[in-house]
């Protein structure tokens, strides 16, 4: 049932974006994610998503695992749409009571939920093509600078990359415990919203006491294993910068001036 | 000299308030281990094993009593990373040990600790997946892994830190018969090939009968030592603590009490199976 959520998995593959430093790739997803929200034309609005599908289509992840991800946000992108339709400034071309429509707020509806696949699509890609691992090692080393102002950046990477590491065996568990449960005649399936919710709470308890004392057990596997911390501590792999992640700045590049250019020359539709 | 000497050690797990109700988990426990040795720590539950295991590598600290590790004392914090670089210790459950979500990377990690330079990491790395056969894994997730290969990849974890001694708390508790014959065959192979000294805790007979040494605890103290003819020969003794003899062995105790005579007791399935032929004659 969890193991549906396509959004955060990883597919190990060969393509251009997998071999891209996972560095580059977190830098310029936040860069795309700026640009996608600095689009105010439709021209602009089309770059970027034509960016963003070449990107999918470069990963080599089956597309339907996309639209997996995108699955999860429906609702939250039909509300906004919907939402944002409402709230346009000009002319109204329906109106009932207060409500009314325009053509800005079409508009708007159009950009927002443009933007809101755009941005899911994109973070997808990112999570879809870099092992967890390397995502976690990449922020520890982007986020480094921040050590000087005493910002636990090796605490915090450890913490994302051992609860990354423990998500599968902590989903096994639960399907364990739901049987375990299910086999002394606990009710699942039936009652409304609420009672489906109070029927977890056994679920979650066994869940929450063995997640402690996995932690406990991994703290002195980790004391063992002479962990004391980030300071002394050196690295197996050492990622390098490449050909390939200069070209994907240039490419990148070429999207900013792209949008900017579009921004300057064509009308804003909102 | 010894490569790890325990000198008569006391220690309770008892929070401050009622110390005196607490009973120690390991009372005046006193032991010598020879480098290359390979010891078999016997016990049912609750009988100080573990604690023993933790004082080995200064997770734990005695109340009394020292322990030292190749001349270096256990207390001294000085020392700590070092008695833990000599001293590996491997625990129960394969899964709650390995820290990374690929294999090659969990045992990179001892090492990464250590600021071992990179291109080191990574011949240690793969040497100690070597060792353990699991070399062909080293990109697999450890989810996706049996419990013997977890608990196989746990011990190439320790081993890239290049221990001279490992110290295994019950690691085939949570296995399959499968799984405790993969454990097994990599531990013998450690210890004949590369004289490593290894100490295992078990519940399982059969694996204690392949040591060098069997120590068997009860109450924190050790009730019986010496070869595994020696101590698996005193069936009475240890079935009045509860524990089990080899089935080999069992069999051989049955025919006795039945007065049939069946001369030296058998340990494992092919000297028993000369024994009854030597019965049957």
């Amino acid at each position: 049932m969890i193991r549906d959520v396509a959004f955060g998995q990883f597919f190990p593959g060969k393509s251009i974006i997998h071999r891209v430093d996972p560095r580059a790739k977190i830098i310029m997803l936040t860069a795309f994610l700026i640009i996608i929200f600095c689009t105010f034309n439709y021209l602009s609005l089309l770059l970027v998503t034509l960016f963003t599908a070449t990107f999918i289509a470069l990963s080599g992840v089956p597309v339907k695992f996309y639209f997996k991800s995108l699955k999860v946000i429906v609702f939250i992108v039909l509300i906004t749409s919907v939402l944002n339709m409402f709230y346009g400034t000009g002319d109204p071309i329906w109106e009932w009571g207060i409500l009314k429509i325009t053509l800005n707020g079409i508009n708007r509806a159009i950009f927002i939920t443009v933007r809101i696949i755009c941005l899911i699509l994109a973070s997808s890609c990112l999570t879809f093509t870099t092992s967890p691992t390397d995502l976690t090692d990449a922020l520890e080393r982007l986020m480094k600078p921040l050590n000087k102002i005493h910002f636990p950046v090796h605490e915090i990477a450890m913490m994302m990359s051992l609860a990354l590491r423990f998500v599968p065996t902590l989903l096994e568990e639960t399907d364990k415990i739901t049987q375990a449960q299910k086999a002394r005649g606990a009710d699942m399936e039936s009652g409304n919203i609420f009672q489906r919710i109070k029927s977890f709470i056994p679920i979650l308890i066994p869940l929450f006491v063995s997640a402690f004392r996995r932690a406990y057990d991994l703290a002195t596997a980790m004391e063992c294993r002479c962990y004391r911390g980030g300071n002394g501590r050196t690295r197996m792999k050492i990622i390098h910068m490449t050909k390939t992640d200069v070209i994907s700045f240039c490419i990148l590049g070429f999207i900013i001036c792209g949008v900017v250019l579009c921004n300057i020359f064509v009308t804003a539709a909102i | 000299m010894e490569f790890i000497s325990i000198d008569n050690i006391s220690f309770s797990y008892s929070d401050s308030e009622n110390s005196n109700l607490v009973k120690n988990a390991v009372d005046n426990f006193s032991l010598k281990i020879k480098k290359g040795e390979f010891i078999a720590l016997l016990g049912h539950n609750g009988c100080g094993k573990s604690t023993v295991a933790k004082h080995l590598n200064a997770m734990l600290l005695p109340d009394s009593g020292k322990v030292y590790v190749d001349g270096d004392d256990t207390s001294d914090e000085d020392k700590t990373y070092d008695i833990r670089k000599k001293v590996g210790l491997v625990l129960q459950n394969p899964d709650n040990q390995l820290v990374a979500s690929i294999v090659e990377e969990d045992v990179a990690f001892g090492p990464e600790n250590l600021g071992v330079a990179p291109d080191v990491i990574r011949q240690r790395v793969d040497e100690a997946l070597k060792t353990v056969d699991m070399y062909e894994y080293r990109t697999h997730a450890p989810y996706k892994l049996s419990g013997g290969q977890k608990q196989r990849v746990a011990i190439a974890g320790i081993l890239a830190m290049q221990p001279q001694c490992i110290v295994l708390d019950e690691p085939t508790a949570m296995l399959d018969p499968n799984g405790r014959s993969e454990v097994m065959s990599t531990l013998l192979k450690l210890n004949k090939d590369k004289n490593m000294t290894v100490i295992l805790i078990t519940h399982y007979m059969e694996e204690a009968v392949l040591a060098d040494r069997v120590i068997v605890m009860d109450e924190g103290r050790i009730l019986i030592q010496g070869t595994p003819e020696e101590v698996f020969s005193q069936v009475e003794l240890l079935k009045k603590h509860r524990l089990d003899v080899p089935q080999a062995t069992e069999l051989a105790y049955k025919l006795r009490g039945c007065g049939i005579k069946t001369g030296k007791i058998p340990l494992n399935d092919e000297d028993c199976v000369k024994m009854l032929e030597e019965v049957l004659k």
